[in-house]
């Protein structure tokens, strides 16, 4: 799973949906991967409006990346392409291969391998 | 020909054998990759997007996806969403480049809202019309999807979902549960009347620079029959006005066209058709 994927996905639980804490879901035990993908700067620049910068410090922390800017980066600083390369790295090149993603309301665990995460619920949660 | 829909649920239908069968025909790579490109020009994406592929099976539609060339706006970020675990170990296999999901998509779309610029289904929302256990109804897993794919669509997105209904009860039901959700939807019917007859449902998010008709893509297209809930009641008392009545005028012309498009030998119109006789004297 991409981080940028990560970056959108929500708990599928009903009573999460309305939750304040459901998003974003947290990494454990996560394996990491890294594929080579094209450098794509105008999806970069049609994506990055979209990303919760918050969230995405959050699941980049979990997964240890700890130099991410503080706020993201907007206007200007998206014409420097290093900053797109950056970006273009974290979200779409990095993958998680291995691993859980856990609600932080609910405690759901959404198992994920072979980078495929298992979104099936039991009946009664949806 | 049988209905893989009758048979079993999609997670158990296309198993391994299957999954392999349905990934290496031909046949079935050439008409889905024709219906995906059928829907990438409804959908009319300008820029690379982040596309959610619903029942992405094998990736057979997401690989078209990736490979959009610069020229035509592409290439394409996408999401596959997937209750067969076989298909997506073939997705596996045949190493995909977008992401995927293992989820069922009458249990609801889990992504926040506005997350994609446009949403693509080929041959899927028809296994939504099926409930495999007692505690779901088809009404309820095509609202759980519709109300999350809506949400989960940007303002101006667009959804293209091309679908095998099993009858026009199936097509009513999945359209109006579309418009329920918020959606402007419209069919449109390729080579209506054939075997080889394709419907896609067209849905839009929001208004955003649309004319003419709600979907804003089906202008100037035939054989299209747009859904527009906000149209229906004022054009309700019209309709009925014009709707063919078995035995009149337009019925009888309708009924002709069929006839010789199966290939029957048929009377050419003319200004008697379908005109009352005098009564006798």
């Amino acid at each position: 799973m991409k981080v940028i994927t990560a970056n959108f996905v929500t708990c599928a639980v009903k009573e999460c949906k309305t939750a304040q804490t459901s998003f974003p879901l947290h990494f454990h035990d996560a394996e990491l991967e890294q594929q080579e993908l094209d450098f794509q700067p105008e999806f970069i620049r049609n994506i990055l409006p979209r990303v919760d910068w918050e969230a995405l410090r959050v699941t980049a922390n979990e997964l240890g990346f700890p130099s991410i800017p503080e706020s993201k980066p907007e206007g200007e600083a998206l014409d420097n392409e290093q900053t797109l390369r950056d970006l273009h790295r974290l979200l779409l090149e990095t993958h998680v291969a291995e691993g859980k993603l856990v609600c932080g309301n609910c405690g759901h665990q959404y198992m994920i391998k072979e980078g495929i995460a298992n979104f099936l619920l039991p009946s009664h949660l949806v | 020909m049988s209905r893989p829909e009758d048979i079993l649920p999609p997670d158990l239908f296309y198993n391994d054998n299957e999954s392999r069968k349905y990934t290496t025909s031909s046949r079935i790579r050439n008409i889905q990759a024709d219906m995906t490109n059928r829907a990438l020009d409804l959908l009319d994406l300008k820029s690379p997007s982040l596309i959610l592929d619903i029942g992405c099976g094998s990736g057979l539609s997401g690989e078209i996806l990736s490979e959009v060339t610069e020229e035509e706006g592409g290439p394409h970020t996408w999401v596959g969403m997937d209750i067969s675990p076989s298909m997506l170990d073939v997705a596996l296999q045949r190493e995909v480049e977008g992401d995927l999901f293992l989820a069922d998509i009458g249990q609801g779309v889990p992504f926040r809202p506005g997350a994609f610029d446009a949403a693509i289904s080929i041959s899927a929302i028809q296994w939504l019309c099926n409930a495999e256990t007692s505690d779901v109804s088809p009404e309820g897993r095509l609202r759980r999807f519709f109300e999350g794919l809506y949400a989960s669509l940007r303002r101006g997105g667009r959804a293209v979902c091309q679908f095998y209904p099993k009858n026009d009860a199936q097509r009513s039901m999945i359209s109006g549960a579309a418009i329920k959700a918020g959606f402007g939807a419209g069919i449109l019917e390729d080579d209506p009347g054939t075997k080889n007859s394709k419907l896609y449902l067209v849905l839009t998010v929001g208004g955003g620079g649309l004319h003419g008709d709600i979907t804003g893509v089906v202008d100037g297209m035939d054989g299209v029959n747009v859904l527009d809930a906000r149209r229906k009641a004022m054009e309700l008392g019209n309709a009925r006005a014009r709707s063919p009545r078995k035995g009149d005028k337009n019925w009888i012309i309708n009924k002709k066209e069929q006839m010789a498009k199966k290939g029957k030998v048929v009377k050419q119109n003319s200004k008697y058709t379908g005109r009352k006789r005098r009564t006798a004297f």
